[in-house]
């Protein structure tokens, strides 16, 4: 039974004496590979090229500074409660008189660490953060770790770098 | 005794420069399937080993060599080893009737620039040729594995059936030629009288036999990795599988010397007499060698193109190509041949002939099939 009647019935027939020669298939064929010879590759050579990966590309992880080079970060916790798969731990401490050039705020992380096995790169703590310290940078990946030591990222790989600093686009 | 000991020598030299250059032509055949491959589906191919990857071939051999050399518990052990051996050997051998050259004279020596020049020449291809399916059957056999065996016979069949359209496709070149011996097919076709003006339908089907000579897709059955794993030479490793390989691609350089010799002119190039005039005979010769091998090159990249096109044809769709349709085809070529030889005008009945059987197709096809509904 038809339902409409936008059925097309399509018969095979016999193959014609051309096409059972399968030369002008043949020639077409290899017309296209042809092409292809003289296109442009789409690989990439992956470890010297880089592909730009967009601007919310969730790399690496960096705890910001403001524009005096203080840490913004101040041990709340939000980015380790929000994280599904518990990679934030921290150790907050008192900022003490003398140190407002490299804390911002009176509270600040002693100690921030990620683990890279366990991160899945969701970018829920950048979300949680309610003070812009924590980001996943577009720019950068976690490199390939041969040994486990090398697994927890500390503050020394974290805290960004005032002489490079990291700056998404659409960000002043 | 003299003139004895400069002649070896002389021969000697010339054919340790034809297995040096079909060496390594083959080996960088191997290197440039890759490239071709990859440029086909748009990717780069080997490019790590030396600048563009031209150093892959060595560093393929160094791996080969290192493999463990496996040799099945249950395998006719000295077959084993005879029949990659009696691959490459035939493989080799092919090159010895090819006139890559007219005659040089260095030093007031004379030397030929072809193997032998035996009068049985082409026959001689044929004999190599078809004495190069041992080398497959024996090693799928003394591989005592099933695989093996039925690429083994594959292999058998398969050259066997082409084998006669291809030797009927070179009838009509022997029709010109009047001779077998290769030297004189190439000289009755120097200064542009190349026998594809004359004879495009034996080539078409000389071709597509050499596909199967070969094993190449999409006559490659006999190693075919769906169905029988690896073909032949599933149980080899190492080196072995090495020479079965390596022999693939001497075979089709080889093939594709041949096919230049006897369609495209051979060493015959244009301009070869202003060459002569400008920088002397020797000059022209080793011209004429080159585009010898640009020209077989040339077909080795149409083996490498038509592999990346195209799969492989089911195993009676090989068998009915063959038998039904190559051989009546060369047949029909042989007489068309003769007829145009025997009224004058060669070139003349070989157009005809084409247009006459692409007619004949036509109007079959409009009287018998059954039209498709569009």
């Amino acid at each position: 039974m038809k339902l409409s009647n936008r059925t097309k019935v399509m018969e095979q027939g016999e193959m014609t004496l051309a096409e059972r020669m399968y030369l002008p298939a043949i020639v077409g064929g290899m017309a296209t590979t042809l092409k292809h010879f003289f296109s442009k590759p789409v690989t990439i050579r992956y470890p010297e090229q880089k592909r730009y990966l967009g601007p919310i590309f969730r790399g690496q992880h960096i705890l910001k500074k403001d524009e005096e080079g203080a840490e913004r970060c101040t041990a709340c916790g939000l980015c380790a409660v929000a994280c599904p798969a518990e990679a934030i731990s921290m150790v907050a401490a008192e900022r003490i008189p003398g140190e407002e050039k490299l804390y911002r705020e009176e509270k600040y992380a002693k100690v921030y660490e990620v683990n890279m096995l366990r991160c899945i790169f969701c970018g829920l703590c950048e979300e949680a953060c309610p003070k812009e310290a924590i980001f996943l940078r577009h720019d950068t990946m976690v490199p390939v770790f041969n040994s486990r030591d090398e697994v927890i990222y500390g503050k020394d790989k974290l805290v960004e770098k005032m002489d490079q600093r990291y700056l998404r686009e659409g960000w002043k | 005794m003299d003139l004895l000991s400069d002649f070896f020598l002389a021969k000697s030299t010339f054919i340790g420069i034809v297995f040096a250059i079909t060496l390594g032509i083959a080996a960088y055949s191997t290197y440039f399937e890759r490239k071709i491959a990859a440029f086909m589906q748009d990717r780069i191919g080997p490019d790590r080993a030396g600048p563009f990857g031209i150093l892959q071939p060595l560093a393929d051999a160094v791996k080969m060599f290192m493999k463990e050399d496996f040799i099945p518990a249950n395998s006719n052990k000295w077959l084993f080893i005879a029949g990659p051996c009696l691959s490459m050997l035939t493989a080799l051998m092919t090159s010895a009737v090819v006139p890559f050259g007219d005659t040089v004279t260095i030093g007031g020596v004379t030397f030929d620039l072809q193997g032998i020049d035996v009068n049985i020449g082409i026959l001689w291809v044929f004999g190599i040729v078809s004495l190069g399916v041992y080398g497959i059957l024996i090693g799928g056999w003394a591989s005592n594995n099933k695989y093996s065996l039925l690429g083994a016979i594959r292999a058998a069949s398969q050259n066997i059936s082409y084998e006669l359209a291809m030797g009927l496709a070179i009838i009509a070149i022997l029709l010109f030629s009047g001779s077998l011996s290769t030297k004189a097919i190439v000289e009755g076709q120097q200064n542009g009288h190349w026998n594809i003006f004359y004879q495009p339908l034996g080539f078409i089907i000389f071709l597509i036999c050499a596909f199967a000579e070969c094993n190449r897709t999409p006559f490659d059955l006999p190693e075919c990795e769906t169905e029988l794993i690896g073909g032949y030479h599933t149980e080899y490793s190492s080196m072995k599988l090495g020479f079965y390989l390596f022999a693939e691609y001497i075979n089709m350089f080889i093939s594709g010397a041949v096919m230049a010799t006897l369609y495209f002119g051979g060493y015959d190039y244009p301009g070869i007499d202003f060459v002569t005039a400008q920088f002397g005979n020797n000059i022209a010769v080793f011209v004429g060698m080159g585009a010898l091998i640009g020209k077989a090159l040339l077909f080795v990249f149409v083996f490498m193109w038509v592999r990346w096109t195209l799969p492989r044809f089911r195993y009676d769709q090989l068998m009915g190509l063959g038998w039904a349709t190559l051989i009546p085809l060369s047949m029909y070529n042989v007489v068309v041949t003769a007829f145009g030889i025997l009224i004058g005008k060669p070139f003349t009945a070989g157009i005809v002939g084409v247009v006459l059987l692409i007619g004949g197709l036509l109007i079959h096809d409009q009287l018998f099939v059954k039209k498709k509904i569009a």
